[in-house]
């Protein structure tokens, strides 16, 4: 277990290194920042002290040296754009991701176990047919198309007349499909409870826990169906097996094999694939955040962009690559600890 | 098709006829199982369909939306016929230039698949490439190969294809971008999703190198490379094939997303990402068409990829990587 840890933590020091290396090797290509800071009337001799004073003019590996130093200990530099240190600006944008990715990572479980058992337990039935079908689609739909598709019903209101308005059924039908749009769709509200230092929550008070509906629903959108189909190929797959067959056999209720025996091997692979996810639930949640104007890290991350804002960008792509190198070392280890047939210390399987 | 007939017609004893690639196809349970599917049939001639008239984008569309004379500021956003208020030279609407939306969206469709069929070209290569050399090799070009797939698998493709193109955007100014935005998104997700690939041929490979036609290969004196690409790689095609349907899905999805970014097509030439983009500005004061038809279009044509691929997997049936 420890030899496991250690070497996990070494490849793990070794990824942040390469991430680091990237990181700096695009602050040094970026854009000029001293033309993002100043006006069109400051002299050249003045942008050149400025450029002085923020290091600029230092050899390659002089001011990666002193980057990496720096981001040790907690410091990534000022940003350009909002003049206070990149990490508190980070700090001020990741529980709004944070918490819309949780919310859609509820919202995955909370449907994706029950739709998935069902249809594999019954892959005839009619309901699991229309899942299936269901998911097939919602894999094919884009995450910001899911959210624009979002608005325009929810938040915009659609006015069906496509059925005769005269006669009873037809108005009934009409007033049926056509939604009010009363749901907001931008931004994070303004009813947000702040619970410590930089944390904002939507999660305690109606305003916010509504504006989280929309981006929530778009994000896991996405994924939902992906965890659908993989808990449904799982649970068949694990429903052959001898060891069903004999609880079975033996005379076991079937809602205990199906809900005991079965399901906690097929949460096996679900739990690896579900933390190499989260990576791409960030990236997604840039796209979501894009199109619902939710002030999280990635529409922060396209705005620094967009404003040349170097130590910003190279923040957020250290911390984002802190995230994922955490997740991936954290689900080895319950991977490693949920499956008593992995040896730790030997290649995990 | 050429039928090579063997027959010899002197000698008595007839050697059996080898039959052409056209009856192999014919007897297949590929072509079996095709006849009897209908949705894999609707979903190839969709997909098809939506080729040819992709391709033939010039000729069928009713203006040429890259030529700015043909463009009438007064016709913008026009809804499309059925809706009241709607021209009759625009049948789906205009968009916000006043562009006609059908060939907008015609062109469009053809950039998105340029860039699919590209990227998805540039994958494979590299992909097979790395996967035939790490699985047959083995050892250390294996251990590197694999490692550094992993560790870029672990950011999730999408990420890293959104960071290359805002870094490479940044980098080289919006304008050069736009210039060459087809080549660099062709390059961009090209490069983030070839681990996909590698990771699949790898195991196959793994899977055939310890049978005897490698083996005998091997005994003949024949050098890595051949035996690596003449003898092992066709025995893995079938996964690769499978494979390849989604990842084209995935890499218009990736393109699309890219776009929407505002770091793909520029709004001159735009691809079916770039589009509903561009017409999500206006979807707050009711234009819903220049956003929500060349969303369908994407939809029914990843649908259509995606089905086929499910269809494929199915008949196919190879162990496929998890993940």
């Amino acid at each position: 277990m420890i030899a496991f840890l250690i070497k996990r933590l070494m490849h793990a020091i070794l990824v942040m290194f390469i991430i680091s290396v990237l990181a700096f090797a695009i602050q040094d290509n970026l854009g000029d920042p001293v033309q993002q800071m100043v006006g069109q009337s400051v002299p050249e001799s003045e942008r050149e002290a400025l450029r002085e004073r923020l290091g600029l003019n230092d050899p390659f590996l002089v001011q990666y040296g002193r980057f990496a130093l720096n981001a040790v200990q907690g410091d990534f530099g000022t940003s350009y754009f909002y003049r206070e240190p990149a990490l508190d600006v980070i700090a001020r944008h990741l529980p709004a991701t944070l918490e819309l990715v949780f919310a859609s990572m509820l919202i995955i479980v909370l449907f994706s176990v029950p739709i998935g058992v069902y249809s594999a337990i019954k892959p005839r039935a009619m309901l699991s047919r229309f899942f299936m079908g269901v998911s097939i689609v919602g894999i094919s739909v884009p995450v910001f198309l899911t959210a624009i598709i979002l608005i325009q019903i929810f938040s915009i209101g659609i006015t069906i007349t496509l059925f005769p308005e005269s006669t009873g059924w037809g108005s009934w039908l009409n007033d049926f499909f056509s939604t009010e749009g009363n749901m907001p769709s931008f931004g994070r509200g303004y009813d947000l409870v702040q619970v410590f230092g930089h944390w904002e929550t939507n999660l305690a008070t109606w305003n916010g826990l509504q504006h989280l509906v929309l981006p929530s629903i778009a994000l896991a959108s996405i994924m939902l169906p992906l965890f659908i189909r993989l808990i449904r190929a799982e649970m068949m797959e694990v429903m052959q097996s001898d060891y069903v067959k004999y609880a079975r056999a033996k005379g076991i209720s079937m809602r205990r094999v199906y809900f005991v025996h079965a399901l906690k091997n097929t949460m096996l692979p679900v739990i690896t694939v579900g933390g190499v996810q989260i990576g791409t639930m960030v990236a997604y949640a840039i796209l979501t955040e894009t199109v619902f104007q939710w002030p999280g890290m990635g529409l922060m991350f396209l705005d620094a962009i967009n404003r040349a804002d170097t130590p910003l960008i190279v923040s957020y792509l250290m911390i984002v690559g802190v995230i994922f190198v955490v997740t991936n070392t954290i689900v080895d280890l319950v991977y490693g600890l949920v499956n008593p047939t992995v040896k730790l210390t030997g290649k995990p399987a | 098709m050429t039928t090579p007939t063997v027959t010899q017609s002197n000698s008595q004893t007839t050697r059996p006829r080898i039959p052409s690639r056209w009856e192999r196809l014919r007897d297949s349970y590929l072509w079996y199982s095709f006849k009897r599917d209908h949705t894999a049939q609707l979903c190839l001639a969709i997909f098809i369909g939506l080729v040819i008239v992709a391709f033939a984008s010039p000729l069928l569309a009713p203006t040429d939306p890259y030529d700015l004379r043909q463009i009438d500021i007064m016709a913008s956003e026009l809804p499309p016929f059925w809706i009241e208020g709607a021209d009759e030279r625009f049948i789906l609407g205009t968009d916000a230039q006043g562009r006609d939306l059908l060939s907008i969206i015609l062109y469009g469709t053809r950039v998105s698949l340029l860039i699919g069929f590209g990227a998805v070209i540039l994958q494979a290569l590299l992909g097979i490439t790395f996967g035939l050399m790490a699985g047959y090799l083995g050892g250390r070009v294996d251990a590197l190969l694999m490692r550094l797939a992993d560790i870029q698998l672990s950011f999730s493709t999408l990420m890293v294809a959104i960071v290359v193109g805002a870094v490479v955007k940044a980098t080289m100014g919006g304008a050069f971008y736009s210039e060459y935005a087809i080549i660099m998104l062709i390059l961009i997700i090209g490069l983030a999703e070839w681990p996909q690939y590698a990771r699949t041929v790898r195991a196959s490979v793994l899977a055939e190198k310890n049978k005897e036609y490698v083996d005998a290969a091997r005994v003949m004196g024949l050098r890595s490379k051949r035996i690596m690409f003449r003898h092992v790689l066709p025995n893995t095609l079938s996964p690769i094939f499978v494979i390849s349907t989604v990842q084209i899905a995935n890499a218009i999805i990736s393109e699309a997303a890219l776009s929407f970014l505002g770091l793909g097509m520029p709004e001159t030439h735009p691809s079916l990402g770039s589009l509903i983009k561009s017409g999500f500005d206006y979807i707050q004061s009711g234009s819903w068409w220049i956003t929500l038809i060349p969303g369908a279009v994407l939809v029914i044509l990843v649908l259509s990829i995606n089905l086929l691929g499910d269809w494929l997997r199915d008949v196919m049936n190879p162990r496929l990587y998890k993940g």
